[in-house]
Order: C-alpha cells, then structure tokens, then sequence
C-alpha cells in the first residue's frame, strides 16, 4: 500500500517536472480547435517555421469546429493561473478575454512590423484592445457568399443570380427539376450565417450596424427586419425536409456531388471542394450573395496572446512575427480557403474566388463595407449574438412567423444585454 | 483506551472523505447559489445583482420550452418506462423456460451510455437513413416517421429512446418485487375464486409499492439530469425544440458566458430535485420507527 503512494507521488511529481520543463524559455504553448486534416497541416508550417528558429510548439488541439469546447478548456486554464501562450479566437471572445486584463501586449512587434498599416481598420477592432495589440489575426473568413454547383446550374440553364429575386427564381427553377435547391444544416450558427447575408441583403450596411452594431430596437424591429425574416421564410422553402442538425460540410457535400444547387456558407466551404478535387470556375462557383455585393461580413481568426513569465516573452513575440509573415499567410489561407489578414501580400498563389475575396476585402476595408459577421461572432458579445440565434433558428424552424420574429428579436436582444 | 480507539478510527478513516464531500458536493452547491446572485459571465465574479439573474430566466422563452419539455419528458418518460417495465416483468414471471436468456436480453440497454443510445437512435429515426428510408425501401412508400425533424415532436424521439434504455432496468426491479411476494398469499387468493387479473390487480401490485416508489423516485432523477442524451440525439434541436434544462445551464454557463443565469437555472434545478428527494427521503427515514 505504502509502496503505490510513494509510486503514486513520484509519478505526480514526475508529471509536475516534465511540464515545468516543456514550458521553459524557448518554447510556446498553443491552444486551438484546428484538428481537421488541411488545417491541421497548414497549421504544422507555423510549427516548422518556428522550429527554424529554434522555439519549441508544445501543441494544444481541443477538437470541436466552433472552439466552444477549446473556450472551456482555456478557461480552466486561466483560473488555474496557468494560461497557454496564444490561443485560437475570434470576435468578441477576444475582447472579452482581454477586459479581465490576461492578455499580452504586443505593441512592439506591431510596430517593428507596422500592423497598423496593414491590417484592415475592422479587423484591428478585434487584435487590439484600449488603443494595444493583444492578436496576431490569422486569417480573414467572409460569411456572405454562395457556393453553387457549376454543371448543375449549367444543365439546368441557370445563369448566375445578381440580385434576391433572381436567387428565388433559380432556386425555384430548380426545386422544379427535382432536385435540392439549397443546402442548409440546420444548426443555429448555419442559419445565422445565412441571416447575415439576408439581412444585408435588404437594407444594406446601414441596416446592419444599426441592427447588429447598435442593437437598436427600432432597427430590429422595422419593417425591414421582417422583410429580413421573410426572405428566410422564402428560402427554408427551398430546403429538403432532412436539414435539422446536419453539419455544414455534409451540406456542402450535398453540392459537391450535385445533389443541391446552392449552399450559403462562409469560405471554408471552399476547402471542402478543393479537398473533393473540385476546381473554381469549372465544377463550382462562387459569388455574393445576391444584393450584398460589395459588402463583406468577416470573420477573423487570431492567436491572442496571454501574459505569460518573462522567460516565454521571447518566444511568444517570435511567434507574434512568424504568424504575421507574409508568406505564412499566403501558404496558411491558400490551404484554409480564406485570404491573409494583411491586405499588401500578392495575390498570385491563390485561386479565383481567393484572389476574388483579397480585391473585395480591399475594396470593402477601404469603402467601410467590411463589417463584423454577426453569425460568427464578430458584431456582438455571445451572450447577445446567440440570443439572436435563437430567434433566427426559431423563425427557421418554424415556431415563429416573421413579424413575431421580429418582435422576438427586439426583446431577446434586449433581455441579454 | 481499546475500545476509544475503535470507536475513533472508523471516524478518522472516513473525515478525509466526508471532508472532501462537503467541500466538492456541498461547497459548490453553495457557490453556486452564491453566483446565480452575481454579474458572472466568462469567469466567476463577484458583483451582486439581487434576483436579477432569476428575473431574466424567468423571462426567456428558451428557459420556459425547457421546462415545459423536462415536463413532458419526465412524466412520459416515468409513465411508460414503468408499464413497459412491469408489463416485461409480469410476463417474465410466469415461469417461463428460458427466462435467464430473456432477462439480460432486456436489460442490456441500460449496460449503454446515452450517449451510444442518442447516437443510434439519431441514426434510426434519421428519415434519410433509418426506419422511414428502410420502410420506404421495403416498398411502403408513402410510410412517413420524420418525428426528429418536427419541432413539434422531436422531443417524443427522446422519450422513445430514454424508454429504451431503462425499461429492462425498471423490469429487473419489478421482477425482483414480484419475486419477494409471499406465495402463500397468491395460492390462498386462487383457491378462494380470484382471477388472474384481479390477482393482480388487487394483490399483486399493490404489494410492489415499494418497488414502484423506487423507480418513479430513479426515473425522475435521471429525467432531470438527462443531458448526454439529448445532446447525443437532437443537439437541442430542430431549434431549441428538444432543449432541457440542464442543456440550457450548459449552453448559458460554457458557451454563452452568461455565467450568471447559468447559475440560477441550476439553483432552480436543484430546487425541482429537492422537491422530488426531500418528501421521498422523509418517508424513507420516518417509516421503520
């Protein structure tokens, strides 16, 4: 008996020893939901060119797409008084991290690398907090676009829509031949995305940031807002009856083989036809949503750094820099499906609909056009944000019409406030 | 000295067990009382908003579909568990031969996580996949079962598989009643002209009353703190259609940092199992004396 609590002892002491090792200077500990196979290589370049400069990566890979159970991990981590270096983030999840004050400061290598003139104005809301860089932004995801299924459309002589209208009427030319018009997986965040889009579709960004933005009731409960709300009424219309639950990438698949025509989806939907040896252009398409051209609802990863011992500091501002390179970013977001955060690195290893989105996001961070994906985390807190999503998937589902949805919207906003 | 001693060391023994049980158990159940009164969102702290967070729970339609589906999830649940459970039990009971291959046959389900039964029963009632594909395939092909993807009715898929899994335990325990009673009693009631159902109806069950106050007291334990089933078979739900309270906690605690309400709904929780345990164990520890 004795001899098992000594053993025991010696293996917990073992245990405290090996990661106070692993933890010491020249080293860096990450946090992240990347575990899928694409992501999880493009992350491994990050690795290796750390590696190179003779820092350790001790990896942290908590499974689960939407990071929640990554966000209950971290949290353990940070009230046991023993956060990792970086953690994967995005939106608000930031913000609210870097208000209890455990977040690094990364001021120094922002300027040596001058951030503030290459990352877009709305990302930087999300790296910076009181005026301080607390991320390094990754990537840069958009939510408003359509992925289609390129032969499908062509058989059915279906060109590409351009505006809401002329998106119902193929979605209808299509349920008429019989086969699915869009593909949803119906989890709340899915319909949210696709609100996003809707939203923006019928009143522009003005109604955008004054709805998701300012959260100003009169905003979400306008006319507009149910018009809003009766698009999504139109467009669970054209969804096969088997939705409920899906996952987003079987969704996608439904286009990829040509079982759907139209998917409403953010761009790491395109990895998913890549990795299928789909080709942009040829099998399928890609476009705004119809009536938001122009705009872009983004959502942005990011390594948010955590205040961690002097020894670490090093290395966490080389992996501050490394993650901020141009050409991590280029072989990162050509892997991931989305487009660098930084908007002066060429264009040319990307495919059409990235070198698309890089023009657009250009275009949209210098209009003022790029705003916070509501769907992803990025216009409001979580607590408001998935009040919102109740509603939408509420009205989705069928247990709300769109003026009840509306008046919904206005006092779940309000309750989570 | 001996004898203190031996008095002492099974007390000594056991404090570093009840100490921690007070402090893991009783502890947090205090703290979190304590922050369903709280400004809490991502991490606990400590500003004091009164009955705020319980005003708002109060408020939310989410919160009042959770409730209103633990309600009917629990007395469906209960209900039909222990006809399922007492009807196999009776028939088990009649003497039959192979009744030792029969009894684990039943009771196996109950071996499974619900996890593992949310999993395969979402394959099952799956329409594009389960009984409805199979039945269409068979040539019935107008047989419709898409219950799972009606708002409406979804939450009646998770009592089907919840009854699923415990009806075979719910049985053993009525087996073994049933084999606690006196056979001197049931032959005296033959002889004097009983039928078999009121044999049943008037000696039988009501003899099994102990039996019956078990399971409904087991039964409703787990349908309030039914969490991995439903998130195994609906993920709450078309919507929040199958959404239960102790989902609502998790999603309000973990990933909408509302710490808070979080809080107070598993504060309400608590108070609704207290309801049901506080009379039970009254009665319990009042009977012998």
């Amino acid at each position: 008996m004795r001899g098992l609590i000594g053993k025991a002892l010696i293996a917990v002491a073992a245990c405290g020893l090996s990661t106070s090792v692993a933890s010491a200077a020249g080293s860096v500990e990450v946090l992240h939901f990347w575990t899928s196979g694409s992501e999880a290589a493009a992350l491994n370049t990050l690795k290796q060119n750390l590696a190179a400069e003779g820092i350790g990566w001790k990896d942290m890979p908590v499974a689960g797409g939407g990071g929640g159970n990554a966000m209950t991990v971290l949290r353990a981590q940070v009230t046991a008084g023993n956060p990792p270096t970086a953690a994967q983030m995005l939106g608000y999840d930031i913000l609210d991290w870097a208000q209890l004050g455990v977040l690094a400061n990364l001021d120094d290598v922002a300027k040596a690398g001058h951030w503030d003139a290459v990352v877009p104005s709305a990302i930087q809301t999300f790296a910076k907090y009181q005026g301080h860089w607390i991320a390094a932004p990754v990537d840069v995801h958009s939510t408003n676009w359509v992925w289609a299924n390129k032969q499908l459309l062509d058989s059915l002589g279906i060109a590409q829509p351009t505006t809401w209208d002329q998106f119902i009427a193929a979605m209808a030319k299509v349920k008429a031949a019989g086969k699915i018009p869009l593909a949803v997986g119906g989890q709340d965040w899915q319909e949210a995305v696709m609100f996003d889009s809707v939203v923006l579709s019928v009143g522009g960004t003005v109604l955008y940031k004054r709805a998701f933005y300012d959260l100003d009731p009169k905003a979400l409960g306008s006319q507009q807002m149910i018009e809003a709300f009766r698009r999504m009424g139109e467009l669970r219309s054209f969804v096969d009856p088997n939705f409920s639950g899906r996952d987003w990438n079987l969704a996608t698949a439904l286009v990829i083989n040509g079982q759907a025509a139209f998917q409403m989806m953010g761009d790491w939907a395109k990895g998913e036809f890549l990795r299928a040896g789909k080709k942009p252009g040829v099998d399928f398409e890609c476009f705004r949503t119809p009536g938001t051209a122009g705009d872009v609802t983004f959502n942005s990863d990011m390594f948010v750094m955590f205040k961690v011992g002097r020894a670490q500091r090093a290395a966490q501002d080389a992996m501050a820099k490394a993650v901020m390179s141009p050409s991590f970013q280029i072989t990162f977001n050509t892997v991931k499906g989305s487009v660098p955060a930084r908007t002066d690195v060429p264009d040319t290893a990307f495919d059409p609909c990235g070198r698309m989105a890089m023009a657009q996001l250009k275009a949209a961070d210098e209009q003022g056009t790029l705003l916070g994906s509501m769907g992803e985390g990025s216009a409001d807190r979580a607590a408001v944000e998935h009040a919102i999503f109740d509603v939408v998937t509420a009205n989705f589902n069928g247990q709300y019409s769109a003026e009840q949805a509306a008046q919904e919207l206005v006092k779940a906003v309000a309750l989570a406030q | 000295m001996r004898t203190r001693l031996q008095n002492w060391i099974p007390k000594l023994v056991l404090a570093p067990s009840v100490a921690a049980m007070f402090f893991f158990v009783y502890g947090f159940i205090l703290f979190t009382i304590y922050l369903s009164f709280t400004d809490s969102t991502i991490l606990p702290s400590y500003g004091w908003v009164g009955w705020h967070n319980y005003l708002r729970l109060f408020q939310l339609p989410m919160w009042s579909t959770a409730l209103e589906n633990l309600m009917i999830f629990a007395s469906l649940y209960i209900a039909i568990s222990i006809a399922i459970g007492l009807g196999l039990a009776i028939l088990l009971d009649q003497k039959i031969r192979s009744e030792g291959i029969l009894r684990p046959i039943y009771l196996y389900p109950m071996a499974l996580s619900f996890i593992v039964t949310g999993t395969a029963w979402k394959w099952l009632l799956d329409p594009g996949l389960g009984l409805q594909h199979t039945v269409q395939l068979w040539g019935w092909t107008n047989f419709r079962f898409g219950w799972i993807k009606n708002p409406h009715y979804a939450i009646y898929c998770v009592v089907i598989a919840a009854v699923w899994q415990t009806s075979g335990f719910v049985m053993a325990m009525f087996l073994a009643g049933l084999r606690g009673i006196d056979g001197e009693i049931l032959k005296a009631a033959q002889m004097d002209g009983a039928s078999n159902w009121s044999l049943y109806r008037r000696i039988i069950i009501p003899q099994l009353r102990p039996a019956f106050m078990s399971a409904i007291i087991i039964l409703a334990f787990l349908a309030i703190k039914s969490y991995d089933l439903v998130v195994a078979l609906t993920d709450g739900g078309p919507g929040w259609a199958t959404q239960l309270p102790s989902t609502f906690m998790y999603s309000y605690t973990f990933t909408r940092d509302e710490m808070g309400t979080g809080a107070a709904s598993a504060v309400v929780m608590l108070m609704m199992t207290a309801a049901i345990m506080i009379p039970y164990l009254y009665a319990e520890l009042k009977e012998p004396k």
